[in-house]
């Protein structure tokens, strides 16, 4: 069985092919010697199981992944096509030009693709040889330009765009009644009133998974209610952390403790260093998709048809099999789309729940969506995460020394994963599933521990993480995985380690980093906002700076952050925030931009509000009263650099996230001269802190 | 029950009862995607439609409320082939990622644009306060619906 999911937006070096996903790979080859070939390249050998010449003259092509808005090319069949458009025009192939879908000799002749292909379709049956070089950044006529988006249109007029718009005849609609938390038992059920209410088809329950199907959704959501409030519930399930006491109760939970970066360790800390040490915590996040999760599934002939938007249909597929008792062969998982997920939201979970219920009204399709609470209270959450950093300062300022230890829970439990099912249904079922342990993902990449690696030179480091195996609060993949909580811990303390070494912060940062392409991003972000060296906080403005690698071989984010301090009500606004991003070359312009500026709004919104609020039994937070984000009012302007350097595409959807929330606790220490280490930064805390 | 209402400038009858939330209305018996689900609670505005020229949070307004207010929906404004100056100022500006509560901030921003031709970003803003955008496009947003009050007004 293979493992989920290291890499997003990962550049196959070889064929100028951009996969946009989380790959599946098998660990195996996680520890293989490094190959200039991509995981899913390295797994799935055969160049027509990537692009193929359709006889309509069109190309397919089969990236294995749902995301949206990835962009392919395919130097190697481009290649192949050359060689063979010059044995039929008899001339050398540096005298040809492939270009918009067709192959064209100087002398004014032409054949199409589709042309070449069909003289010897057998050419491309074979394995990626990986050895074309993929066309030239100074030939590229569409890589570089802003193109917008060919399903806007649909989506902003009202087409059928979304699972939610599938409708399909003779459908019926279901709801599903959860547990108030994970673990707990269905222990009493009285569904006799719910069986006679208009339009109900069936109630549906098996252990302690229980739904509802109707012929009409509102008639769905009612029978929900009642069949809710005739389920009693065990209280079973170990403890949820207290909330007022976070970082000491995740270093509670048992972990396993792994050193994931160390250098200098034979050689002691230079005498009479100055030592500083500081503990960061960050809160259970929701990925607050706006749209609850949605399936239509459809079991007829046997066959079983899932339509989801799943971030990975073929993992999501294998689950479903195995959890339903039939062959991979027996099960179909359709792409649809949904709102953003920004991970693994409850997207796949419903999926399962939607074919269970397909299974009990045979011949008929099922559109079940969830409903608020079912989302925010027990898909998958990012979970919290607790760090301590120690650092020793030479007199003249130079970190010699540098100690991090971070404790979380895993990042990454999506389907797929060996050892177990990791779908929610799976665990309630009367013969249920066990949950798949986590997967233990190396550098760079990293789970908890991403990015927990610092970006700077340091002579002497220890690096520990802490992965925490038990799991008060379901876990999951949101965006950036631990990077945001490891670049807010590391990013708040450089400008810690700044103030006591009584140097500038982007200063200090440029004087522990070598990589041009680090210091490029930090002085034009520097140059864009006007940072100014030495200026003073006033007790209600400031202005913070950070810089992050994501995932120590992505974009180079340099984040400039200013704040607005309201002392009496708590509440920070943010104005303006600058960044400066190296994301290699640029493939689409504003679709960058429009990356990058997201995470950023994403990052304020995570930073100043969120977090996922519980008592010992259960989520409290269950609609967007109790889960807050940033509305309108408060996103801040944004100025976007794009470096454009000619280098492999490193990605734009994630690495803005961290350093912006980061740069923006930084912002506040420096307008206040007092520094939050929790997050979120609530109007409470802030007025605590400022007391 | 037959009840009948005017949907983007046609009459159409629809067979439900009169407490359904007018969301289900829309999107099961009328066949629309523009109204999407989001919260269910009026929270988010995904949902929203305009009844009567005013916003509505069409998942809290029961069938039997509507009575013969005009109903228009995403729909209503305009179409792939024949947008509205709203959506087409949307596209312009890729005001969008995954889409799915543009609608509501769409019909919030008609709403505005026919009570103030030339709002300012402030008041573009405070419009669109109740709207719960995820993915962070929330500064296109504002250019866009700035970018369709011009075109709007020429």
């Amino acid at each position: 069985m293979t493992d989920l999911a290291l890499s997003r937006r990962r550049f196959a070096q070889g064929l100028g092919i951009v996969v946009a996903t989380f790959a599946r790979t098998a660990r195996s080859a996680i520890g293989q010697a490094p190959s200039n070939l991509p995981f899913s390249l390295r797994n799935n050998r055969k160049l027509e199981g990537w692009i193929r010449l359709e006889p309509d003259n069109s190309v397919v092509i089969f990236t294995g992944k749902v995301e949206l808005g990835q962009g392919a090319a395919g130097a190697e069949t481009r290649a192949i096509l050359l060689a063979a458009a010059a044995r039929r025009f008899d001339l050398p192939e540096t005298q040809l030009k492939a270009m918009a879908g067709s192959v064209v000799a100087p002398d004014g002749r032409r054949a199409t693709y589709w042309q070449i292909a069909s003289e010897k379709p057998e050419m491309f049956r074979r394995e990626i040889a990986a050895n074309f070089a993929p066309k030239r950044p100074a030939d590229y006529r569409i890589v570089g330009q802003s193109i917008n988006r060919t399903d806007l249109p649909a989506k902003l007029t009202g087409r059928a765009s979304y699972t939610q718009d599938m409708r399909l005849p003779e459908m019926v609609f279901a709801r599903v009644v959860r547990a108030p938390r994970d673990g707990a038992k269905l222990t009493a059920l009285d569904d006799t009133a719910v069986r006679s209410l208009p339009g109900v088809i069936a109630v549906i329950r098996d252990g302690n998974f229980l739904a509802v199907a109707a012929e009409r959704e509102e008639q769905a959501i009612v029978a929900r209610s009642a069949l809710a409030s005739g389920a009693r519930w065990s209280d079973d399930g170990i403890s949820l952390p207290d909330m007022s006491n976070l970082a000491e109760e995740l270093r509670e939970l048992r972990s396993e403790t792994s050193v994931v970066g160390t250098a200098g360790q034979t050689e002691p800390v230079p005498p009479g260093a100055k030592r500083i040490s500081a503990e960061y915590t960050r809160s259970y996040v929701s990925h607050g998709s706006i749209e609850p999760s949605c399936a239509v599934a459809l079991l007829k002939n046997g066959h079983m048809t899932v339509w989801s938007h799943t971030q990975g249909v073929f993992p999501l597929r294998g689950d479903l099999a195995k959890v339903l008792g039939i062959q991979n062969t027996e099960v179909d998982v359709i792409h649809t789309p949904g709102s953003g997920c920004y991970g693994h939201n409850g997207a796949d979970d419903v999926a399962l729940d939607a074919a269970l219920v397909a299974r009990a009204v045979q011949g008929r399709p099922v559109k079940l969506q969830w409903m608020r609470d079912d989302e925010f209270a027990r898909a998958p959450l990012g979970p919290a995460m607790t760090t301590k950093v120690e650092a020793a300062l030479s007199s003249e300022g130079r970190i010699v020394d540098w100690s991090y230890d971070v404790w979380s829970n895993s990042h990454a439990m999506r389907p797929g994963q060996a050892g177990g099912v990791n779908l929610l249904a799976a665990w309630d079922l009367k013969v249920p599933f066990a949950k798949s342990p986590p997967p233990r993902i190396p550098q760079p990449f990293g789970d908890g521990d991403r990015n927990a690696v610092p970006p700077y030179e340091l002579p002497r480091k220890k690096i520990r993480n802490h992965l925490l195996l038990d799991t008060p609060i379901r876990n999951g993949s949101f965006r950036t995985l631990g990077a945001h909580g490891n670049v807010f811990a590391i990013e708040s303390f450089m400008d810690e380690l700044a103030e006591a070494a009584g140097l500038d912060p982007v200063a200090f940062r440029l004087a522990h980093l070598k990589d041009p392409r680090a210091r490029a991003v930090i002085e034009a972000a520097a140059a864009t906002a006007g940072w100014n060296a030495g200026a003073k906080g006033d007790g209600r403005r400031g202005r913070g700076f950070a810089y992050s690698r994501y995932k120590t071989i992505g974009l180079y984010a340099a984040v400039v952050v200013d704040v607005n301090i309201d002392r009496n009500s708590g509440i920070v606004r943010v104005p303006r925030v600058v960044i400066a991003a190296d994301i290699g070359s640029v493939v689409n312009p504003d679709g960058a931009r429009n990356q990058l500026e997201g995470g950023i709004v994403q990052a304020v919104s995570v930073t100043l509000k969120e977090q996922v609020t519980f008592d010992r039994h259960q989520i409290t937070s269950r609609d967007w009263a109790g889960y807050p984000i940033l509305t309108f009012p408060e996103v801040p302007s944004i100025e976007v650099v794009l470096m454009n350097r000619g280098e492999p595409s490193l990605g734009a959807g994630e690495g803005s996230l961290a350093p912006t929330s980061a740069a923006l606790a930084n912002a506040f220490a420096h307008a206040t001269g007092r520094r939050l280490r929790l997050l979120p930064m609530t109007p409470e805390r802030v007025k605590a802190a400022l007391a | 029950m037959s009840t009948r209402i005017a949907m983007n400038g046609e009459s159409r009858l629809v067979d439900a009862g009169p407490n359904t939330p007018l969301l289900y209305v829309l999107r099961n018996d009328l066949g629309l995607n523009g109204p999407k689900f989001g919260c269910g609670l009026g929270q988010c505005g995904a949902c929203a439609a305009i009844v009567g020229g005013t916003l509505v949070r069409t998942c809290s307004i029961p069938l039997r409320d509507v009575g013969t207010d005009d109903v228009t929906t995403l729909e209503g404004l305009g179409s792939v082939e024949n947008p509205h100056a709203l959506q087409k100022a949307f596209i312009a500006e890729q005001a969008a990622q995954c889409g799915y509560c543009t609608n509501g901030i769409i019909m919030a921003a008609k709403v505005l644009l026919d009570r103030n031709s030339n709002p300012d970003d402030e008041e573009i803003k405070d419009a669109l306060a109740n709207h719960l955008c995820r993915c962070g496009v929330h500064n296109r947003v504002v250019r866009a619906v700035r970018r369709a009050a011009v075109e709007l007004a020429r």
